[in-house]
């Protein structure tokens, strides 16, 4: 039996375990990256609106710094600019959750211990898991490829191969910490967190230099990715530079995996304390969730610093394009175009938000599927108290990350604080409407409860290519983010703001009884 | 003496699988319950509707006195639960659970606790991940037998823990049952249900076939008998009670139900005994009767 017995069987298990993740993810990427030439094409129709966009981007750090320099005016080449990183980004997420959930995942639940049992050689899950990543990313770059062909078959094919590049990457050195950490957990933040640091280092690299040729830059790997200048003279050695750094990482991770025990890591667990402090069901909620809250207050924060630093150049820059500035008067408001810019990216944030409740909300869900639920139900704790410890983590906290976002959107802009902080705050009824069918599903329906996810994300994608694609009235009402005023620059508007807030009552009010007369599902 | 738990006619379904069927069950204030069944039978859905996780579709249920569904919390404060299978939270250590649930139920005796975290040889400080299936266990354990409930619920609590710490269990139960707690104990484990249990409830396909003490169920099991004789057996086939019967020459072998013997026996002396073997019923043989029949 060789170390790679049985990597083949694996290999099919892990794609029909992953045949709707790796689908949904490789899809929204492929579909986001296609997309472009056709809103680009819209929104900067002549050679010279490009031209001027060039102009404006050499001339912006703050923008490179979030997007990256612009290499040429093709339209080819504005795509890659414009979805690069974020492409990249998606592609190495989808490789970390892909590789994290056939390896460390497997072991930390017991399941590796049954499979390295069997016909199973040593290298083999690690491989599978590796080759599952592998067909991820090899179908994101045939599909933008054959998708972007017509703007260049060169840079389509570069750009298809730097994405899967950026992906097999972060695969490779997610394989690498899941052997380090012990638990999934852990190796997908550390992962996630090598992934800032890439983002971190091309961003400073970028704002400093035009032309992708810093330092910083280059120790990024979606750095590589534009310095790949896909559709402006490709420059293919760069994808050698992906192909070393895989092999390598993937033979330190094979190293890794070849010298320690199933189910073992390199960085044990800490001891905790003997003897706890958690009294209450409330307390317990905070313990299990204050390191989301605080993730994504930080996260809000720092986001709204960076927009809002980016507030005025990015009126200058709308300001000149007609097309570009309907849809962010379609996003944020008729009025002044600093108010139309900051409420449009409020208005995202306020959809992101949406995410944080419903994972927040079905927090309960997990608790109670883990059959962690039970035990706690069993001692004096009623369902109502032991659910409303979560749910105030889930509504107050996303007020919170709104306010935060607020006062970073304020630091950022430097001006206009209340109204920036009013603009924050009126998102929150659409965002608790949000969560509260999450509660009305997992109360009332705890099957389903999964769908809320379907709903955020639809909403999320009403409110955030709808105006672009100049989606009809009927299809943004859809959206409760659709009937809050904008703000700032439009006047306040309560009834839709207090229509939201009852509904929202009342949502969590069924949910929560419909959870006190059900049966609790068990493990 | 009053009931702790008294529970009749429930039923509850799963769509179109009914789990409980007209379940009943008497468990005495002071006593150890044995809850037996196969698996699939029902134990772990009774113990659900009892601590109120799920409502029962028709049947009356009542624990210590009070509504399981209705009541819960009340409930809930007098009884302490170990599950069959002990999930814990990742990052939280053993002993930050136990005292949660001690907490979180109203009180938990240090000084018991400090006792059997001794007694059970429980890393405290571990976290919840890293605990093997039988240390989870001993959490639960620690923390139930460590509560000043009156009630205490066990679901198969000891099948992840070596023979010495089922050996400090069975002396936990027994020192509840000498401070006067109920104990209502589901297991598989027969030994463990004859050394603790005063009485036993089997349960099949959610519905209870056998109650009692241990000898009055032994007494509903079956005595095998082997005897050498001095002449050709006579008289054994029309006796009632006596099963899978065989002669061969002057060698018998039969099964006879308990209350049937002694006629068995006198008509094996008319023909002469030259030597007897009788073997007295096991709860194995019992239990391994009603299994058997809820396979077919």
């Amino acid at each position: 039996m060789s170390a790679l017995t049985g990597t083949g069987t694996l290999l099919r298990f892990a794609l029909r375990r992953d045949r709707v993740l790796i689908p949904v993810w490789v899809a929204v990427n492929a579909l986001m990256v296609l997309s472009m030439p056709n809103s680009l094409e819209s929104l900067y129709a002549t050679p010279a609106e490009r031209a001027r966009l060039l102009d404006q981007m050499d001339a912006n750090a703050s923008f490179r710094a979030l997007i990256g320099p612009v290499f040429d005016d093709s339209l080819g080449a504005l795509t890659a600019w414009r979805v690069g990183v974020f492409a990249g980004l998606l592609a190495a997420v989808t490789s970390l959750l892909v590789v994290v959930r056939h390896t460390r995942d497997e072991e930390e639940s017991g399941r590796q211990e049954l499979i390295a049992s069997g016909a199973v050689g040593r290298r083999a899950p690690l491989t599978a898991a590796l080759l599952g990543a592998a067909v991820a990313n090899g179908v994101l770059a045939l599909l933008v490829a054959v998708g972007l062909a017509g703007q260049g078959a060169a840079g389509a094919v570069a750009f298809g191969l730097g994405l899967a590049g950026v992906g097999m990457l972060f695969a490779t050195t997610a394989a690498i910490l899941a052997q380090l950490t012990e638990s999934a957990r852990s190796a997908r933040g550390l992962t996630a967190a090598a992934l800032g640091a890439a983002f971190v280092l091309r961003a400073a690299g970028d704002s400093a230099t035009d032309d992708g040729s810093s330092v910083l830059t280059w120790l990024s790997p979606l750095g590589w990715l534009e310095n790949l200048r896909p559709f402006a003279g490709e420059r293919w050695w760069v994808l050698t530079l992906f192909a070393a750094a895989v092999a390598a990482q993937a033979a330190v991770a094979y190293g890794l995996a070849g010298r320690r025990d199933v189910g073992l890591s390199f960085l044990p667990t800490r001891p905790g304390p003997a003897a706890g402090r958690l009294g209450t069901a409330a307390a317990l909620a905070w313990r299990l969730q204050r390191g989301g809250v605080l993730g994504w207050s930080t996260g809000f924060f720092l986001a709204g610093v960076v927009y809002g630093g980016l507030t005025e150049g990015a009126a200058d820059l709308v300001g000149d394009n007609e097309r570009a500035r309907e849809i962010f008067e379609r996003m944020g408001g008729r009025s002044d175009l600093t108010d139309a810019f900051l409420a449009a990216m409020i208005g995202v944030l306020g959809l992101i938000a949406a995410l944080y409740v419903v994972s927040s909300v079905l927090r309960l869900h997990g608790e109670e599927t883990s059959g962690r639920a039970e035990p706690v139900l069993a001692n004096a704790v009623g369902r109502l108290r032991w659910a409303a410890g979560h749910l105030v983590i889930a509504f107050g906290g996303s007020a919170l990350i709104m306010v935060l976002a607020g006062l970073g959107f304020a630091a950022g802009y430097g001006r206009q604080t209340w109204p920036i902080l009013g603009g924050c705050l009126v998102q929150v009824p659409a965002i608790w409407l949000v969560g509260g069918l999450a509660v009305l599903l997992y109360g009332t329906a705890p099957r389903l409860a999964q769908a809320a996810w379907g709903v955020a994300g639809a909403i999320l994608l009403i409110g955030w290519i709808g105006p672009a694609l100049d989606a009809p009235r009927a299809v943004l009402d859809l959206s409760p983010f659709g009937h809050l005023p904008k703000l700032p620059g439009s006047g306040m508007e309560w009834p839709p703001v207090l229509v939201l807030l009852g509904g929202a009552a009342l949502l969590v009010a069924v949910g929560l009884t419909g959870l006190r007369r059900r049966d609790m599902t068990s493990s | 003496m009053t009931k702790a738990i008294t529970v009749s006619g429930l039923h509850k379904s799963f769509g179109r699988t009914h789990a409980l069927d007209g379940l009943d069950l008497e468990v005495e204030t002071g006593e150890v319950h044995g809850f037996l069944g196969p698996n699939g039978a029902g134990k772990s859905t009774a113990i659900r509707v009892l601590l109120g996780l799920l409502r029962a579709d028709a049947g009356a249920a009542r624990v210590l006195g009070l509504d399981p569904w209705t009541d819960a919390v009340e409930a809930h404060r007098r009884i302490a639960y170990v599950p069959g299978e002990v999930t814990l939270w990742r990052n939280l250590s053993g002993g930050e659970v136990i005292d949660l649930y001690g907490r979180l139920r109203g009180g938990l005796d240090t000084a018991r606790r400090a006792d059997l975290i001794d007694r059970f040889e429980l890393d405290p400080t571990k976290k919840g991940r890293t605990y093997s299936k039988g240390n989870r266990q001993k959490v639960a354990l620690v923390a139930a037998f460590a509560s000043d409930a009156d009630l205490i619920v066990l679901d198969e609590p000891t099948s992840g823990l070596d023979p010495l710490m089922e050996a400090v269990f069975q002396r936990c139960v027994e020192e509840e049952r000498d401070r006067g707690r109920t104990v209502l104990l589901s297991s598989h484990i027969l030994s463990e249900v004859e050394e603790l249990c005063d009485r036993v409830s089997i349960i099949r396909s959610g519905r209870t076939v056998e109650t009692g003490s241990l000898a009055d169920l032994r007494h509903l099991t079956r005595t095998s008998v082997t005897a050498e004789l001095a002449g050709a057996p006579d008289g054994l086939t029309p006796l009632p009670g006596v099963h899978d019967l065989d002669v061969q020459g002057h060698r018998v072998k039969l099964q006879v139900d308990t209350d049937q013997l002694d006629a068995v026996l006198k008509a094996l002396t008319k023909s002469g005994v030259r030597s007897l073997t009788s073997t007295p019923p096991t709860l194995e043989e019992l239990f391994l009767r009603h299994y058997e029949e809820s396979g077919r």
